[in-house]
């Protein structure tokens, strides 16, 4: 911006204020006085999600008890063309909740009724803002649960999952969100209720279920959704194997999968997520391991015993040094407390840490992991790994000090080196955390600008005015153009701000 | 060494048929733009009766063949579109694969292109997931001659909308798929089938519960009075369940079932109307009268009559499903169920921004996309 044109930053902050003043007076009349935050200690804590790198402030924030007030706010915004963020739980790791400085914050936290369970038809219809969690507390009565459970599932709601497509430890054998949910209502950029999906196993003309799942709030707002649920196994356990190598556990999945096994989960973690997970929560992992893995094996008895006979040999061949089998429910919660605590554990031998999210084909694992470490050793930053092995997701959990001068520009650039790495593999920069704010970048490396140009169509399609979650998930060309040439010429990449329309 | 397992089931042999005829394809529709003609997808032909009847200028598939990676251990299969779907069933039943997703064929030259655009799927499809649930990454080229990809070939991948799932039961009409990546799974080891003399009411009750345990079922299908069960995994799971459950064994199973999928069993054969009802798994016999098979545990109804088609889209709307004209039809009204505005509307637009120039297979599904 030139020096000419800019204006001064007392100006700006009253246009903003004005602005403000303007949406509030605005939506007064449509929300309960309870379900408008707009002072600046009210606003603060909806500043960022799950990912706090990145931080900001709307103009508003709408907390609607039903749909309809949900509704009248959407108008109001399509009327005036007005940004809208949609929020869930706030879990999300890649900043799609992030604010618009411009826009309201629509949560939908209080739209948290279960509306129905139909255990005949193993479906359960809820609102957006249901824990993922309360759907299999709430159906566990009658022997079902949902199968989709991401690491943060206490806390993340179902309407989060919807946009992002959330996955977690049983995606192999049980899939991700887009696998487990029969229908979703949404309000569309109008601020029109419209149905997509049904109770029936497919529906008429293009499948736009699969189309809004993983759309992060760009195409629609989620306010209603029938999931599916599946018959609680009857019993499941879980085998630990330590490797004296990263090669030789990733190669053990492959071989498990080859034998006919899909496992409820295959995890893996490395040394350094073993050593911080095994200080914290005690779970009895070998510190001498460069690797280990945990298999789950769910089923009826006669099965499990079968299977876990199996699945040892293979392990054993594979050159495990040491198989633990959980001898029981207690046990085998034990041995997952270490995996599941894994995030909170590195945050103890770090004052921060940044996930990552790739995906990378499984077979190159041993290669995409002894690059990670020597990016990470040039950038002079740690690196914890904790992977989804059966579905090639990985997770480098890059340990920094954020109150060190250029810790943060580091992480980033060891972050950006991390998904080029997974894209050159054949990989994706994002597996199942979302691109949101934080992977643009990314997705200019991932596909071209005629992609690009397709999935802004997409979006158009839905969304003429671009009102709904604008410049998150897709990059304009304009910044993709601007981010390689940054990208190629210094290799230092700036904190990157919200994109330019 | 790791690198190339792909190479060890795509032998040369096996490869000499393979052909990239992007290029060509590319320019037909090209030429179509400029030309401002529409163009018909055909693969194998073997699902030219089903949507609507379109134009007369084809852009064929079928020289555009070739699985162009298998991995068994990654589960991972990506081919050409107009791979014959019969050669990458065979290739995966040698390594002990399938497609979970059980793609019925109608006909020997069946493509995966064609496959996937109709986004059929089998009598597994209800305990196993459908055709879409299985794609992973597509290639396409758009309605502006673009060649596009879109997915990958990653279990796991949520960067960019998911197109790909998208032209899956889209009837070519957003987009020409050049190459398919689909999730493939291990072939269950042990495999039976139950008979029960239940009526068509009996027999929806009753799988529904089932379906409620953790028992290895893999399809229910029900017609004569009689229910067939459908159970495979591992040995002792499915001795474990036959044991539990009774009925009677069916001794020609696989034959069965292949015959059911492919709808060449006598109760298929009709010269009335015959219509794909999708509804609510738990949905009672529907009110209409004629000859009803029930496929998908309940989920399907496929239905040979004689009743007008407003009373069968009526029927199946008001059971919360949709009705499809499958066969026995001219091809000229409508065969899908028709759409709310709203989501007409998304049609539309989705339509306009794939395909433009109304280039690809246009009314297929519906008059106007």
């Amino acid at each position: 911006m030139s020096q000419q044109t800019a204006i001064p930053e007392d100006q700006q902050q009253n246009k903003q204020r004005e602005k403000r003043r303007q949406v509030v007076a605005d939506l007064a009349p449509l929300l309960p006085k309870e379900c408008l935050l707009h002072t600046d200690e009210a606003l603060a804590p909806y500043e960022c999600d799950g990912l706090s790198l990145y931080q900001s402030t709307p103009l508003a924030i709408a907390l609607p008890y039903t749909v309809e007030q949900a509704q009248q706010v959407v108008r109001y915004c399509h009327q005036r063309q007005i940004p809208i963020v949609p929020r869930g739980a706030g879990t999300g790791l890649s900043g799609g909740a992030l604010p618009h400085e411009e826009g309201i914050l629509l949560s939908l936290a209080r739209l948290n009724a279960i509306l129905n369970i139909d255990p005949q038809a193993r479906t359960c219809r809820v609102q957006p803002g249901v824990r993922n969690l309360a759907i299999s507390e709430a159906v566990r009565p009658f022997g079902l649960y949902y199968a989709p459970d991401p690491s943060s599932q206490i806390a993340c709601s179902i309407g989060g999952n919807i946009a992002e497509n959330a996955g977690g430890v049983h995606c192999l054998k049980y899939g991700l969100t887009v696998h487990n949910v029969l229908e979703v209502t949404i309000l569309n950029a109008e601020g029109e209720l419209v149905t997509l999906g049904s109770e029936a196993l497919d529906s008429a003309g293009y499948d736009l279920l699969a189309l809004i799942i993983g759309s992060e709030g760009l195409l629609g707002i989620v306010v209603e959704i029938v999931v599916k649920l599946l018959p609680t196994p009857q019993q499941a356990k879980v085998l630990l194997a330590a490797f004296h190598t990263v090669e030789e556990a990733g190669d053990a999945v492959g071989q498990i999968i080859a034998a006919g096994i899909i496992p409820g989960g295959i995890e893996m973690m490395d040394k350094l997520s073993i050593e911080a997970t095994e200080n914290f929560v005690h779970a009895g992992y070998p510190l001498d391991a460069a690797a280990i893995l945990l298999c789950e094996l769910d089923g009826i008895d006669t099965e499990i015993n079968e299977t876990t006979g199996r699945v040892n040999e293979v392990l054993l061949k594979a050159g495990a040094y040491q198989i633990r089998v959980s001898e029981n429910d207690q046990q085998r919660e034990l041995f997952w407390a270490g995996r599941k605590a894994a995030f909170p554990a590195v945050g103890r031998i770090s004052p921060d840490y940044y996930c990552m999210d790739g995906t990378i084909p499984r077979k190159q694992l041993a290669s995409v992991l002894n690059q990670i470490s020597e990016r990470a050793a040039h950038h002079q930053l740690r690196v914890a790994n904790v992977f989804h092995a059966g579905d090639g997701n990985l997770h480098p959990l890059i340990l920094f000090d954020a109150n060190q001068p250029d810790d943060l520009d580091r992480a980033h650039q060891l972050g950006n080196d991390i998904l080029e790495l997974c894209i050159a593999a054949g990989g994706t920069i994002t597996g199942e955390h979302g691109v949101g704010i934080e992977k643009l970048g990314g997705m200019c490396s991932q596909f071209n600008d005629l992609e690009l140009t397709q999935y802004h169509a997409i979006k158009a399609a839905f969304d003429e005015h671009g009102i709904l979650n604008p410049g998150k998930a897709v990059p304009t060309l304009h910044r993709c153009a601007e981010f390689g040439h940054m990208h190629v010429h210094n290799g230092e990449l700036p904190f990157p701000d919200l994109p330019r329309f | 060494m790791a690198n190339c397992p792909s190479l060890i089931y795509l032998d040369s042999k096996r490869m000499k048929n393979d052909f990239d005829n992007s290029e060509q394809m590319q320019a037909q529709i090209n030429e179509a733009i400029a030309s401002k003609h529409a163009l018909v997808i055909r693969g194998g032909r073997s699902k030219d009766f089903l949507g609507r009847k379109v134009g007369c200028t084809h852009l064929n598939t079928s020289a555009h063949r070739g699985v162009t990676k298998y991995e068994p251990g990654e589960l991972i299969l990506t081919a050409r579109s107009g791979t014959p779907l019969q050669e990458i069933k065979s290739l995966l039943a040698e390594q002990g694969q399938m497609l979970a997703f059980e793609p019925p064929s109608f006909g020997a030259k069946a493509t995966l292109g064609g496959t996937i655009a109709c986004g059929l799927s089998g009598p597994r499809r209800p305990y196993a997931g459908s055709a879409r649930d299985f794609v992973l990454g597509t290639k396409i080229i758009n309605g502006k001659g673009e060649i596009l990809k879109f997915g990958g070939e990653v279990m796991k991948n949520v960067a960019g909308y998911d197109v790909s799932r998208l032209m899956t039961g889209a009837y070519g009409t957003l987009g020409l798929l050049l190459e398919i990546s689909l999730k493939i799974m291990p072939s269950p080891e042990q495999e039976a089938t139950l008979v029960f003399d239940y009526s068509a009411e009996q027999a929806i009750k009753y799988v529904n519960q089932l379906a409620s345990q953790p028992l290895p079922l893999s399809a229910a299908c029900h017609f004569n009075n009689k229910l067939y069960l459908r159970l495979s995994g591992l040995t002792v799971s499915v001795n474990a369940a036959c044991q539990e459950l009774g009925g009677e064994v069916l001794s020609d199973a696989e034959s069965f079932w292949e015959k059911f999928r492919e709808q060449q069993l006598e109760q298929f054969q009709t010269d009335k109307s015959f219509w794909r009802i999708s509804v609510p798994p738990t949905t009672a016999p529907l009110p209409l009268s004629g000859n009803t098979i029930i496929d998908w545990g309940g989920g399907l109804r496929w239905l040979a009559s004689d009743e007008a088609p407003q009373t069968v889209r009526n029927t199946a709307q008001k059971a919360g499903g949709h009705a499809t004209l499958f066969k026995n039809h001219d091809g000229f009204g409508e065969v899908f169920q028709p759409l709310e505005p709203a989501i007409k509307q998304l049609h539309i637009n989705l339509k306009r921004a794939f395909d433009p120039h109304d280039i690809l297979n246009p009314g297929r599904m519906y008059l106007d996309i």
